[in-house]
């Protein structure tokens, strides 16, 4: 087989044995129901998560809300929230994009839509079990892994489907070339159950001992996103913003180099979260500096996407998809040199054990991750139900609510944080001092939390109307202005 | 890229890497340090744990302290945990070998733990703090545990174990008296076993605070 051209083997849009429109169409519509099934439930669990984020944060500042019953107490709610999320909202949305866009890559139709649809359910029961166990108070306190132990083999079969249908799918993939987004998402589906399962067996089921069990946990919670969302997301990213444009990927070389350096550097960060702690120093500096070397895969990525997107900055504004897209790929960057920064020592011993870490894991997994997560949404789900978004003004409200909610929410909690961190530093002040220095900021946080779940009812409602085809049928695609050039592919 | 195999055998040794390094080593390192022995006494540093306290670790994870409260103390001159009074000493790996799972915490929204049983030691102090933590901290913003408790009518004698001194909206009213379920019995107990202030050789008290 003759290898393809340069461009041509880097774009999407352009190879050579693309598929035509016919052909497209049929394997969009071929992964109809796997992918609604894992983006409606997931739809649903963020609606839950938030609302149960939303009460953790106001109970920060009012501990009387909500309190004398075990099952609303915080130390349940918060935990829930978090599983919600991760397993119930992001987890659920990146499979169904990654089986959406594996189908597309490889230029097959969906393969055991039933094997996808059995995992689907499976997934969904094991995140419920979970979170009504941890209500109940069967949790370990672990973090990250709190679902207790009678619920995460459940998710494990659901994951087994999934990973057993992705090799099955890229097996028989239409010879030819393999692009940047498949890289990532091969990655991330063979090191999820590695992963979940190493978590699982050495923290729940044949506990390890000792400060031991915290190394293995923060490797594990930190590859959930460096190594499980990231190439997802990173996978959706080099798909939507070319195609949507209608210009290849900047270059080849940025994309084999930004992919092993994350592969390589990501893995061992984890035990940046356990500075200062009961551990060998040697540990704790290799993650250090593997933190720091970060800067090379996320550099290298925002350069390949920036490239890419140089000149064609105007699309943001008609095209809902590149919106989402790039505002969760510029927030990648912001994301990844804030952590590396979090990882140098002497800044990590102030701002450990405050507010300024989940205001950086906020900006990770929404401002980063979600926001990705809606953009790919927002361009795979016409194609499945064959119908546009009824409303440009509804998306518009989705993408304001959600920008503004988690700008809120990052910029006061990583101020506060700071604030917080100096109390804590400074051995003449009070410890009530660090609470009072955070109050107002978690105010402000708790204001943002209504924001998000404002934009996330949006959003549930045009997902609704979209599969049940509601409204009047649409012309063309829904699009927040009319787009300036021709060269406009897709939105 | 279209050479699999290589993709494949790169996405299998990266990950493998960070799995030996801060897997595979810990679990054969840190997770198999001895107790020592205490000279003095004959017993074992750390010191085993009553049944109790192993229950009230439960307890402990069931109701998410963790997510405020931390138990580590960081070495000087890296952090001022030491000065602020968290411990005398750092904290290092054997300290934890009893633990199922180690609490090392990623948040202090609430004060770090290590040694709450040394700072603390009072049964009714916990009991009136679990129960309403506003009773002896008026600006906390600890939830209250109450559902830990049972409010129940004086019969005759109060009970021994009533805990004394509640003062707040929910401080029994004349003629009724709050006792502690098991579960908060436990929950006190390993509170008070938190005591990280035993001389280990591998972390001296630092020469001057």
């Amino acid at each position: 087989m003759k290898s393809p051209s340069f461009l041509a083997s880097i774009n999407p849009s352009t190879q050579p044995d693309t598929l035509d429109s016919v052909e497209r169409a049929q394997i969009d519509a071929s992964t109809r129901l796997p992918v609604l099934l894992f983006f409606g439930s997931a739809i649903f669990w963020l609606l839950v998560g938030s609302l149960l984020g939303l009460i953790s944060a106001w109970k920060m500042t009012h501990p009387g809300l909500l309190d004398g019953a075990s099952w609303l107490t915080f130390g349940r709610l918060r935990p829930a929230h978090l599983n919600t999320v991760i397993y119930g909202w992001a987890s659920a949305a990146g499979i169904g994009v990654g089986i959406w866009l594996m189908a597309r890559l490889c230029r097959v139709a969906l393969m055991h839509t039933k094997l996808l649809v059995t995992a689907a359910i499976f997934w969904n029961l094991g995140v419920l079990v979970g979170t009504l166990g941890i209500i109940a108070g069967d949790s370990r306190s672990i973090e990250w892994l709190e679902f207790p132990g009678y619920s995460t083999p459940i998710l494990f079969v659901a994951y087994a489907f999934i990973g057993v249908w992705t090799i099955i799918m890229f097996r028989y993939r239409r010879p030819g070339h393999v692009y940047v987004s498949q890289w990532y998402l091969l990655a991330a589906f063979l090191w999820f159950p590695w992963l979940y399962a190493t978590a699982n067996i050495l923290l729940i089921w044949q506990p390890i001992q000792g400060s031991a069990q915290a190394a293995v946990n923060w490797w594990y919670a930190h590859n959930v996103l460096g190594l499980w969302f990231t190439p997802i997301g990173l996978a959706s990213a080099y798909y939507m913003i070319p195609k949507v444009i209608g210009r290849p990927i900047h270059s080849y070389y940025l994309s084999i180099l930004g992919f092993w350096s994350l592969a390589l550097f990501y893995s061992w960060n984890g035990m940046h979260h356990l500075i200062g702690g009961p551990f060998p120093a040697w540990m704790v500096s290799a993650s250090v500096v593997a933190s720091i070397m970060m800067f090379i895969p996320v550099i290298t990525v925002a350069i390949n996407h920036h490239m890419t997107m140089r000149g064609h900055f105007g699309a943001l504004k008609w095209s809902p998809t590149l919106r989402f897209t790039v505002f969760g790929a510029m927030t990648y960057t912001l994301v990844s040199l804030q952590g590396s920064m979090m990882a140098i020592p002497s800044w990590n011993t102030l701002v450990h054990f405050t507010d300024h870490t989940p205001g950086h894991a906020h900006l990770g997994l929404y401002g980063f991750f979600t926001m990705i997560l809606f953009g790919a949404m927002y361009y795979i789900i016409p194609r499945l139900v064959g119908w546009e978004w009824p409303s440009a003004t509804m998306i518009r409200w989705h993408f304001w609510l959600a920008a503004i909610g988690i700008g809120m929410m990052v910029v006061s909690l990583t101020i506060g944080g700071i604030l917080q961190g100096l109390a804590f530093y400074d051995p003449a002040v009070s410890f009530r001092s660090s609470l009072d220095y955070a109050t107002p900021f978690r105010i402000v946080r708790g204001i943002s939390g209504f924001l998000l779940l404002g934009a996330h009812l949006v959003f549930a409602v045009l997902f609704i109307q979209m599969v049940l085809k509601l409204g009047a049928p649409k012309e063309g695609p829904a699009l927040f202005a009319k787009p300036e050039s021709k060269e406009a592919v897709a939105v | 890229m279209n050479r699999m195999p290589l993709l494949f055998l790169g996405i299998f040794l990266t990950f493998a890497s960070s799995w030996v390094g801060l897997v595979a080593y810990p679990y054969f390192n840190l997770g198999r340090l001895e107790p020592l022995t205490d000279e003095d006494t004959g017993g074992y540093l750390p010191p085993a744990r009553p049944g109790l306290a192993v229950a009230g670790q439960r307890a402990y994870a069931a109701n998410g302290c963790v997510y405020c409260h931390s138990q580590q103390v960081r070495f000087s001159p890296l952090s001022t945990d030491i000065q602020k009074g968290l411990g005398p000493r750092q904290t290092v790996a054997r300290d934890y070998i009893r633990e199922q799972p180690a609490f090392l915490g990623t948040m202090r929204t609430g004060p770090d733990l290590s040694n709450i049983g040394v700072r603390q030691p009072d049964v009714n102090w916990h009991h009136q703090h679990l129960y309403e933590p506003k009773t002896v901290t008026d600006w906390s913003i600890m939830p209250s545990y109450r559902y830990l408790y049972r409010m129940q009518k004086i019969e005759g004698q109060p009970s021994d174990d009533a805990v004394r001194g509640l003062r707040g909206p929910h401080a029994p009213p004349p003629g009724y008296e709050v006792v502690p379920t098991e579960e908060a019995k436990a929950l006190v107990a390993y509170l008070l076993s938190l005591k990280r202030n035993y001389p280990l050789p591998e972390a001296p008290e630092p020469a001057s605070n």
